[in-house]
C-alpha cells in the first residue's frame, strides 16, 4: 500500500506541516483513497520544510516546501495517476537535488528520525527496537554492558565529553540500596535543537538506551527531565512510555529477568542552569535549581542522596545501536579520542539549516560548505559559534579544524551540545558576545559571587563598547574578569560563561579595538556606531527616502542629491533599505 | 483552607480545570519533590499562580510560603500575574539574533506599546521572549498564540500585526 509520511517535528509544524497533514487527510478521505497517512519526526532538512514523503513498493519520493495548495495536485497526479510531480521532488531514485546534504552524514542517533512514526512502537520494534535491552538482561551481566560502552569510546554528548562507560562504572560501583538514572533533556542552549528532534522523532531509542544504563548500574527508578518548552517532545515521550509499559518492556521483571524499572517524567520550569547535573537534581527534588559543590559526585550522592547517573538524550540514543552493532563498529568511526558521530544543529547565516549527523573528525568547512551549502546570499563565511553560551567563536581561517572534543577545546570553544551557528561578515562579534553574556547573566543562579556580579560587570563593559563609549583598557579588563569568573565559579555555567567573550577577543581583537578606538563597527551592525549618508553621485533625487524617513531627517529638492541630518537621524536604516540606486551609504 | 478553594470555584467559570488541580493536589501532596509539578498544575488551571494558592499549597505540602515564593521566582515559567488574551512570543535564540530579532522586537514594542514580559493595559496582548522556539531555519520568528510567523522583516511584521489587530477589532 502507498504510504504518505509528513515530517511533524516542531520545525515541520511551524513551517506548516500540520496544515499539510490535515489537508492530505481530508483529501484522502474525500476521494476515498487507499493510502496510509502517517506522521514522522524531523528529517533533518529544516530548510525544505514542510516535507512529505510518498513511499510505495520500496520506492520513495520526497516532496519539499509543500504547502496546503500543493496538496491537491500531489494527490491528483501522484497518488491517483501515479505520475510524480517532478518539479517539487527533491529526492527519489531518479532525482537527487539535495545530494550533498546527506552524502557526508552517518546517521546513528538519527537512524529512525524521519523514517518511522514516533507514535507507533511497532515501527521501532521493526527496526530491531528493544532487542538490545532484551539481549542485555538475558545474556549479559551489568559489568559486561559497561565494558562494551567503555570500549565503544562513547563520550557524554551533553557537552562535557566525559566517558559514558566510566560514568556508569562509578554509579555501578557505588554502594546503595536504591539507585536512580536520569535523562537530561533540559536542552537550553539557544540555537540547539538536537535533543528535541531526537525525542520527537525517535523517543523509544532514548528510552531503550536509558533502560540499558539502568540495568548496568542497578537502578530501578528513572527520571526524564524535559524542558517544559518542548510540549511535543513531552507528549511523544509519554506516549512512548505507556506503549512500552503495555508491551511489558517497562515495569517489573522485564523479559523474565529480575530487572525492574519505573519511569517518571519531570517537566523543567525554565532555568538554563538546571542543565547542570547537581542543579537538575535540586530541581527534581522540588527546590530552586542551585548547583552544589562536587564532590560528592551524583554517582555517589545524587538524587535524594542516592547514587545517580545522569546522561544526555543523545548519549542514550547511541546506546542501543552500540549494543546491537558492537563497540568496534562504533569506535571505528571518529578520531583517536572522540569516537562515533555527533549531531549538529546548523543554523544562522547558512543556506541549508537543519540537523546533520557526521562522524567525529569531520572538518568545519565540510559541514558548512558540503552539508550546509555555504553562506546565505553569497556572503562570506566569517566564523562559527559552537557550544552556545558556554562555547566560543571559531574563525573561518580555522575551517580545516577537525571536529573532536579535544581539538575544539584547544580553540577556547567547546563541543557543547552541538549547536552550530554560522556567522557572516554582517555579524558583529562584540554584539554576539554581548548577546550570549546577556543570556548567561540572566540565567546565573546567583550562588557564586564571581558569576553573579562578574558577568554583570562584563556585560556593562560590552554594552558601553557597542554604544561607542568604550574606554582604553576595557579589553584587558574583560580578559581579567573572564579569567577570574572561570576560576571562581562552582558550576559549568559560570566556568564557561566568559568563553564567548574571551574567544571573540582572541580571534577578533581588532573588532573590539575598532569599536573602542575608532568608534566604528566593522560589521555595520551596532546602531550607535553607524552613520548613514547619501552618495551624491548615485542620488537621483527621487524622494523615496524622504517619504520613508520616520523622523524627517532627510531633506533635498527633487532631482537634486538629498541630505541626511545626522542629529535628527535615529539610524533605523529605512532609507538604506528602500533606496534602489545604492545611494545611501552605511559607514 | 478548603473554603477558600470553594470560593475560588464560584468566582470563576473554569471549574473543571480547578477541579483537576484539586485532584492533582491530593494525588501529589504525599510525593517527594512535588512542589514544582503542583505549581505547574496551578498555573495550568488559573493561568498564573494566585497569591492565596501559594498559602494553600504551603499548608498542604508543609513548605513555608516564603520558600515557595523563592521557587516561583527562580523559574522563568511561573507567573504571579495573569496573561493577556493574546500571547505574542518573540524568539531570541542565536539564529534569530543574527538574523535581526532585535529589529523585530523593537517593532513589536512600538506597535503594541508593551515591553517584554508585560501585558497591554487593555489586557489584550502579552509580549514574551523565549530562548528558542525551535524553528531556526525560519529565523527571525514570532508566534502569535499558536501560529508561527517566520522569515520576518520589520515591514512584513507590521503587516502581520495590522492584519491581526483588524481581525481582533472585527470580532469585537
Amino acid at each position: 500500500m502507498m504510504k504518505i509520511k509528513v515530517g511533524l517535528g516542531t520545525c515541520g509544524i511551524s513551517a506548516g506541516g500540520e496544515l499539510v497533514y490535515n489537508k492530505l487527510e481530508s483529501v484522502i478521505k474525500e476521494r476515498n483513497l487507499n493510502v496510509e497517512l502517517c506522521e514522522t519526526g524531523c528529517m533533518g532538512m529544516c530548510y525544505e520544510e514542510a516535507l512529505v514523503e510518498i513511499e510505495e513498493n520500496g520506492e520513495s519520493f520526497l516532496y519539499a516546501k509543500v504547502t496546503e495548495d500543493k496538496v491537491e495536485r500531489i494527490v491528483e497526479d501522484h497518488v491517483v495517476n501515479r505520475n510524480p510531480v517532478e518539479e517539487w521532488i527533491i529526492r527519489s531514485s531518479e532525482i537527487s537535488k539535495e545530494d550533498s546534504f546527506l552524502k557526508n552524514q552517518n546517521r546513528i542517533v538519527l537512524r529512525n528520525c524521519g523514517v518511522i512514526n514516533p507514535s507507533v512502537i511497532d515501527e521501532y520494534i521493526a527496526k530491531k527496537g528493544y532487542e538490545a535491552i532484551k539481549d542485555a538482561v538475558k545474556n549479559k551481566t551489568p559489568q559486561e554492558v559497561i565494558n562494551i560502552i567503555k570500549e565503544s569510546g562513547l563520550r557524554g554528548r551533553g557537552g562535557g565529553g566525559f566517558s559514558t562507560g566510566m560514568k556508569w562504572q562509578f554509579a555501578h560501583d557505588a554502594v546503595g540500596d536504591k539507585k536512580y538514572i536520569i535523562c537530561n533533556a533540559d536542552e537550553g542552549d539557544p540555537g540547539a535543537f538536537m535533543d528535541r528532534s531526537i525525542l520527537e522523532g525517535d523517543p523509544h531509542s532514548v528510552l531503550e538506551g536509558m533502560l540499558i544504563a539502568a540495568y548496568s548500574i542497578g537502578a530501578d527508578e528513572a527520571y526524564f527531565y524535559v524542558r517544559a518548552e518542548y510540549p511535543l517532545a513531552i507528549k511523544r515521550l509519554k506516549n512512548a512510555i505507556s506503549q512500552a509499559e503495555a508491551k511489558g518492556f517497562l515495569g517489573n521483571n522485564i523479559f523474565g529477568s529480575d530487572f525492574s524499572i519505573k519511569i517518571n517524567i519531570k517537566e523543567g520550569a525554565g532555568a538554563f542552569v538546571c542543565g547542570e547535573e547537581t542543579a537538575l537534581i535540586a530541581s527534581i527534588e522540588g527546590k530552586r535549581g542551585v548547583p552544589k559543590l562536587r564532590p560528592p559526585f551524583p554517582a555517589i550522592k545524587g538524587l535524594w542522596n542516592k547514587p545517580t547517573n545522569i546522561n544526555n538524550v543523545e548519549s542514550f540514543a547511541n546506546v542501543p545501536w552500540i549494543m546491537l552493532n558492537g563497540a568496534s563498529a562504533y569506535n571505528s568511526l571518529g578520531t583517536e579520542k572522540s569516537k562515533g558521530t555527533k549531531v549538529f544543529a546548523l543554523a544562522g547565516k547558512i543556506r541549508r539549516s537543519g540537523l546533520a549527523e557526521v562522524p567525529m573528525g569531520t572538518t568545519i568547512n565540510e559541514i558548512i560548505y558540503e552539508i550546509g551549502g555555504g553562506i546565505k546570499e553569497g556572503r562570506e563565511f566569517k566564523a562559527v559559534q559552537m557550544g552556545g553560551p558556554s562555547g566560543g567563536c571559531i574563525p573561518a581561517s580555522m575551517g580545516e579544524l577537525k571536529i573532536d572534543y579535544d581539538e575544539i577545546n584547544k580553540t577556547g570553544a567547546i563541543m557543547g551540545s552541538g549547536g552550530l551557528i554560522v556567522l557572516d561578515e554582517t555579524t558583529c562579534m562584540v554584539d554576539l558576545a554581548k548577546f550570549f553574556l546577556t543570556f548567561t547573566q540572566n540565567e546565573s543562579c546567583g550562588k557564586c559571587t564571581f558569576c553573579r556580579i562578574g558577568t554583570k560587570r562584563m556585560l556593562e563593559i560590552l554594552e558601553r563598547i557597542t554604544d561607542g563609549e568604550g574606554k582604553q583598557g576595557d579589553i584587558e579588563l574583560l580578559e581579567d574578569l573572564g579569567g577570574k569568573i572561570k576560576a571562581a565559579s562552582l558550576c559549568g555555567l559560570g566556568q564557561t560563561a566568559p568563553n564567548p567573550v574571551l574567544t571573540t577577543i582572541k580571534y577578533f581583537r581588532e573588532e573590539y579595538e575598532a569599536h573602542i578606538n575608532d568608534k566604528k563597527c566593522p560589521a555595520h551592525s551596532c546602531p550607535s556606531l553607524l552613520v548613514y549618508s547619501i552618495l551624491d553621485d548615485n542620488c537621483k533625487g527621487c524622494g523615496l527616502c524622504i517619504k520613508e524617513c520616520p523622523v524627517g531627517a532627510i531633506t533635498g529638492d527633487k532631482k537634486m542629491p538629498h541630505n541626511i541630518d545626522q542629529i535628527t537621524c535615529i539610524k533605523c536604516g529605512k532609507c538604506f533599505d528602500i533606496c534602489r540606486l545604492n545611494a545611501v551609504e552605511k559607514i | 483552607m478548603s473554603e477558600m478553594v470553594i470560593e475560588e470555584v464560584k468566582s470563576t467559570d473554569r471549574k473543571k480545570e480547578i477541579l483537576n488541580f484539586k485532584i492533582d493536589l491530593i494525588k501529589k501532596r504525599k510525593m517527594s519533590g512535588s512542589l514544582i509539578p503542583l505549581l505547574q498544575s496551578a498555573q495550568d488551571s488559573y493561568g498564573y499562580i494566585p497569591e492565596k494558592i501559594i498559602y494553600y499549597i504551603s499548608e498542604l505540602v508543609d513548605i513555608p510560603a516564603a520558600d515557595i515564593y523563592g521557587v516561583i521566582t527562580f523559574y522563568s515559567q511561573f507567573r504571579l500575574q495573569p496573561l493577556g488574551e493574546n500571547i505574542i512570543r518573540i524568539c531570541e535564540g542565536t539564529a534569530c539574533h543574527v538574523n535581526g530579532a532585535k529589529g523585530i522586537l523593537s517593532v513589536l514594542k512600538n506597535q503594541l506599546g508593551v515591553g517584554v514580559d508585560e501585558t497591554s493595559k487593555d489586557g489584550k496582548y502579552s509580549l514574551q521572549s523565549v530562548a528558542c522556539i525551535g524553528c531556526c531555519s525560519l529565523a527571525p520568528v514570532i508566534t502569535i498564540n499558536d501560529e508561527t510567523f517566520g522569515n520576518l522583516t520589520p515591514d512584513s511584521l507590521r503587516k502581520v500585526l495590522k492584519k491581526f489587530t483588524n481581525v481582533e477589532k472585527e470580532q469585537v
